[in-house]
């Protein structure tokens, strides 16, 4: 059981640690991996050695979803929930699951064998179902793959003794373009701007006009150039692998593919703005990628294009830590993830001032996607013409798409901007495709009718995540699967998010059942709006699109549902009686409501 | 010429580095707020503050101001907007207002009187919230909360104790009392620290003292908070004396 | 025929202080009586109610007959106000939310102070308890809300006087408070 494991092994995990705060979630994780919970003894002893508060540390487990403050089982099992998991049946794998093994979804068995529950999205959609186990995914589940699960959990067989194809995780690549076309050749970007120097590395950046491939889209030139030019005793460079946004997995195959590509463009922006620390953010779910990433970057410190004095040149020191996440999508928000970095709950702050002049440690900092650093890397190894050669005047260049949902290959696509979305449909073999929602959860939801539109910052944007919804598709249980993201991913900051996202899924939930009436849609346009004009940060601004959207551009899924009536309860009023009818035994015709508004 | 920019039409000067709600303090222009207290670093949560500019909602209380910006205040629809938050901060806690000591001298109230909010209108969250009683002198009633952490902000940044701590996300998000057992009996806080007097809200009360002043004569009984300004700045002039 | 303006009111889980707010208009009360009559309230002996103008609700929404009340009230009234804080957000009644039906029984009728025979009562006249205390606007259509623990005698006025006479309706700064 948990808690015989040696007092031992916390107090030597505790020493390793310096007295620096900003450790504390890194700690944290792996106490939680080595105890299954955190427990009290622990917080003491990280209150004690970091000076920090019990309730500071309290509040930093609760915010994460993976730091819990009582014993997991021994096998964790989390279920990605996303739409397309869901889609492909995830649920009543979940339900098996719990039969099979005799625990509730959601809960711990009493022998402490087995946890069972649902997280968001694994960035496995397009070789879902999946699901996390003690953290490492699990991908193709199948009503046969969950048999051989429960016997081994049965036989209680340590994970690391698990049959290997469990855990494959597939590239999958379905299309190349200039990006994925090109070999990449170790350090030949460094060594462009060693040879060239910073200014014009910056110069050949803008000219390329690569922009920011985590979503928003800002030039990546000007952003390292506004980072150079901050002036600071520290520069920082992060790599935002984060990959929340449900539907994307580019990010995890650029990291497990070309993870090179990506060291390289941190180096490259090191040597630009001045750094000699970067941090690869890792989220939580991408776990079992550390150790080949550990190693990539100890090859290239053997390689001196990590260390000191890289490639010879004096002064020029730069290495590479890796953070964990905790299961929280709002720590993909840059200024949230360096409060997570620096140990903190992922919580968005306030603009100015921005992180390029004040991020991780109050220092100028650049966070820029996997796929922009390993962007940045090509485009300096193949010059910025080359990357023009293909994308649109405002959107030069490829994008990385994650396609998942109803099509015959769904994968990883290098698509050039300006590709229209019926086209891309046919790539994936898309069939009497209903919507396509792109951008994620947080993006937007596209009927046929507009699938002449282009991928394109001008257009349609996106992080990358492309997820394909065929006629035979209920798009408003996608719409409330995205609207349950939201309100279990809210930071709980800010009124509208905090209380406007719970307040969505209670509404949509009223339409889900056939209780709304078209009252309660206008409340939900109502609230959507307000949300996305006052949240402090895009989670809150974006997280009413798949309503707003669905409202706009598929009225008739909602309307179908709703009732004749002007106005419905907001409960089920007979139900509200079932306590009591319990309670005084009683079943007499008084005893009931009739359902129903006036 | 010092650089200025307008609120609703009146001009409004500004030193650089000035908010645009610091600007309109100094210019004695209201703009709704519940989170910020000039005494503290700006915190952007409450978002009652949210103005437009350049078509854009920004917060006043963290967004600079500029030379020559155009900013809407009290406009029919950011008064609405403003009613739809208060609405959410009251359904999404147990505010029984007749029941409560701050009745009347309530941030939250005289934001929503000023706002002319009649009633929450959503669908009530009820929530299960304790009151913490542990401490002699102070008490907490976490029903009221509106998680504008200036508790928390005092007391890490002024009584430098680290007192209170947000926990939880989402409508989940909670306070927390850094203490043993969690009670603030059981903590360092004391009466005198600038956290008790920083809240807006009946969250943190003083014990033993109820209705010194009758009901009708309070703070925002009789006059608007645009006139009255921030309870908290009361509470530390009751203070000083 | 009249065309005096018909008016019903009830209380719900309240505790008829809108009612008695209501009276204190006092003098002023002799005008509006003369623009208005009375159909079902606690004031009259009307037992059900007919085709009225204006429904006044005070209180909150408790147990089943609120229920049937509330929305007997909302078939019958063209303008619907809840009235007074119960009416709009539960008031104290719905402190009772905090703790589950069960708990809330157990304490009344059988482990609380005092109590000589205990049995949760089980009579089928008495109405049955909702398992929360809801406000009157998640059960009907509200159209106006009269905001006040009770709603001063001049705010509910202003509201009769001014709905009677058709101008928008709208209070002074110290007609709206909400204790
Ligand atoms: C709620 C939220 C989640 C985000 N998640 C991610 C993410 O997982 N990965 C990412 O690269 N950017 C994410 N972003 C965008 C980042 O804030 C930031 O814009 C990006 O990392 C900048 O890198 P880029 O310029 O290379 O795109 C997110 C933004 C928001 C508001
Ligand atoms: S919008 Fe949501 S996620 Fe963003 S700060 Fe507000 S509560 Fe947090
Ligand atoms: S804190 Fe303010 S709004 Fe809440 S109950 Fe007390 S007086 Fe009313
Ligand atoms: S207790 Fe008061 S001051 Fe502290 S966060 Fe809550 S409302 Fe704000
Ligand atoms: S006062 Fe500006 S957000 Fe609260």
């Amino acid at each position: 059981m948990v808690e015989d494991k040696p007092k031992q092994t916390l107090q030597n995990m505790l020493n390793d640690r310096e007295s620096d705060p900003t450790h504390l979630l890194q700690t944290l994780i792996e106490v939680q991996q080595a105890f299954r919970y955190i427990p009290h003894d622990a917080i003491d002893r990280l209150a004690e050695s970091l000076g920090l508060g019990r309730a500071f540390i309290l509040g930093v487990i609760e915010f994460y979803s993976f730091l819990h403050l009582e014993p997991r089982g021994e096998y964790d099992i989390l279920l990605s929930d996303n739409a397309t998991d869901q889609m492909q049946g995830s649920r009543l794998l979940a339900e098996l699951l719990s039969r099979r093994l005799a625990v509730p979804i959601g809960g711990t068995r009493g022998d402490y064998r087995v946890s069972l529950g649902y997280t968001s999205c694994t960035g496995m959609g397009d070789q879902g179902p999946a699901a996390l186990v003690n953290g490492r995914a699990v991908t193709r589940l199948s009503s046969e793959r969950i048999d051989r699960m429960v016997s081994l959990i049965e036989q209680a067989l340590p994970l690391d003794q698990w049959p290997s194809e469990l855990f494959a995780v597939t590239a999958g690549v379905k299309r190349r373009d200039i990006i994925l076309n090109s070999d990449y050749s170790a350090g030949a970007a460094i060594r462009h701007a060693l040879e060239h120097g910073p200014e014009a590395l910056l110069d050949l950046l803008e000219q390329s006009g690569l922009r920011g491939c985590g979503g928003a889209g800002f030039s990546t030139g000007k952003k390292w150039r506004f980072c150079a030019g901050a002036e600071a005793a520290e520069h920082y460079v992060v790599c935002n692998a984060d990959e929340g946004e449900p539907g994307t997995f580019k990010d995890r195959y650029l990291l497990q593919a070309h993870a090179d590509r990506l060291f390289e463009g941190m180096t490259l922006c090191a040597a630009v703005i001045g750094a000699r620390r970067g941090f690869l953010y890792l989220r939580g779910e991408y776990r079992y990628l550390l150790e080949p990433l550990h190693k990539t970057l100890q090859q290239r410190r053997e390689h001196n294009l990590l260390g000191r004095s890289i490639l010879g040149r004096q002064g020029f020191d730069f290495d590479i830590e890796i953070h964990l996440g905790a299961g929280a999508y709002i720590c993909g928000e840059e200024s949230a993830l360096i409060e997570s970095l620096e140990g903190k709950r992922g919580i968005p702050r306030n603009r100015p001032p921005f992180p390029v002049i004040q991020g991780y440690r109050g220092m100028p900092t650049v966070v820029n996607n996997v796929e922009t650093l390993a962007n940045a890397a090509m485009i300096a190894q193949q010059g910025a013409a080359w990357f023009r050669s293909v994308g649109t005047a405002q959107s030069p260049g490829t994008k990385l798409l994650s396609i998942s949902g109803d099509c015959e290959r769904p994968g990883i696509y290098e698509f050039p901007f300006g590709t229209p979305i019926g086209e891309i449909l046919a790539a994936c073999q898309a069939h009497h495709t209903q919507a396509v929602q792109i951008g994620g959860a947080a993006g937007r939801l596209i009927p046929a009718t507009e699938f002449g539109r282009t991928l394109a910052f001008e257009d349609l944007a996106t992080g990358g995540s492309f997820m394909v919804f065929n006629q035979g598709r209920e798009l408003l249980k996608a719409i409330d699967n995205f609207s349950r993201f939201f309100s279990h991913e809210s930071c709980g900051f800010c009124t509208p998010c905090r209380v406007g996202t719970s307040m969505l899924v209670r509404q949509l939930g009223k339409v889900m059942v056939g209780h709304a009436t078209t009252k309660d849609l206008d409340e939900l346009a109502t609230l959507g709006t307000l949300m996305r004009q006052t949240s402090h940060c895009g989670l809150g601004q974006t997280a009413a699109n798949p309503i707003l959207d669905g409202l706009e551009k598929f009225p008739g899924i909602f309307q179908a549902r709703l009732r004749s009536t002007s106005f419905e309860p907001a409960f089920d009023l007979d139900a509200s009686l079932q306590e009591a009818r319990a309670l005084t035994g009683r079943n007499d015709p008084g005893a009931h409501l009739e359902g129903g508004g006036v | 010429m010092s650089p200025s920019f307008k609120i609703d039409g009146v001009t409004v000067p500004f030193e650089a580095g000035q908010s645009i709600m610091e600007a309109a303090l100094a210019a004695k222009i209201y703009i709704p707020h519940l989170c910020h207290n000039p005494e503290f670093h700006p915190h952007g949560s409450c978002r009652l503050c949210c103005v437009t500019t350049d078509g854009r909602s920004v917060a006043a209380c963290t967004t600079p101001a500029l030379d020559g910006m155009e900013v809407a205040n009290e406009t029919h629809e950011i008064t609405t907007q403003r009613r739809l938050l208060l609405k959410l901060l009251f359904v999404e806690g147990n505010h029984v207002c007749p029941a409560c000591e701050k009745s009347g001298a309530c941030q939250l109230q005289a934001v929503a009187y000023h706002c002319g909010m009649l009633a929450p209108e959503f669908v009530h969250f009820y929530p299960r919230r304790a009151v913490d009683a542990s401490h002699p002198e102070t008490i907490i009633d976490f029903n009221r909360c509106i998680l504008c952490e200036l508790c928390v902000r005092a007391s890490r940044e002024y009584d430098k104790k680290g007192v209170f701590s947000i926990g939880g996300r989402g409508i989940q998000a909670h306070l927390m009392i850094n203490s043993p057992s969690g009670k603030l009996g059981d903590s360092r806080f004391s009466a005198a620290d600038k956290a008790a007097r920083v809240c807006p809200v009946g969250a943190i009360l003083p014990k033993h003292r109820g209705y010194e002043v009758p009901i009708g004569k309070r703070l925002y009984d009789q006059e608007s908070i645009s006139r009255v300004g921030d309870v908290a700045a009361h509470q530390e002039r009751d203070h000083d004396e | 025929m009249t065309n005096k303006v018909r008016i019903a009111s009830a209380s719900l889980a309240g505790c008829f202080g809108c009612h008695m707010s209501l009276l204190d208009i006092d003098e002023r009360l002799i005008d509006l009586v003369a623009q208005i009559e009375f159909d079902r309230t606690p004031l009259t002996d009307i037992k059900q109610i007919g085709s009225c103008d204006v429904g006044l609700i005070e209180g909150g929404v408790c147990n089943a007959e609120n229920v049937e009340v509330l929305k007997a009230f909302r078939r019958h009234c063209n303008i619907l106000v809840a009235v007074g804080a119960c009416a709009i957000n539960g008031g104290v009644p719905a402190m009772r939310n905090q703790y589950s039906l069960a708990e809330c029984l157990e304490e009344a009728y059988l482990s609380g102070s005092g109590i000589d025979n205990p049995q949760i009562p089980s009579d089928p006249e008495l109405p049955l308890l909702l398992n929360q205390v809801h406000p009157v606007h998640e059960v009907v259509w509200i159209d106006y809300f009269l905001p006040g623990c009770p709603p001063s005698a001049d705010t509910i006025f202003t509201f009769l006087d001014e709905l009677l006479s058709g101008r928008p309706i709208q209070f002074a700064y110290r007609q709206i408070h909400y204790d």
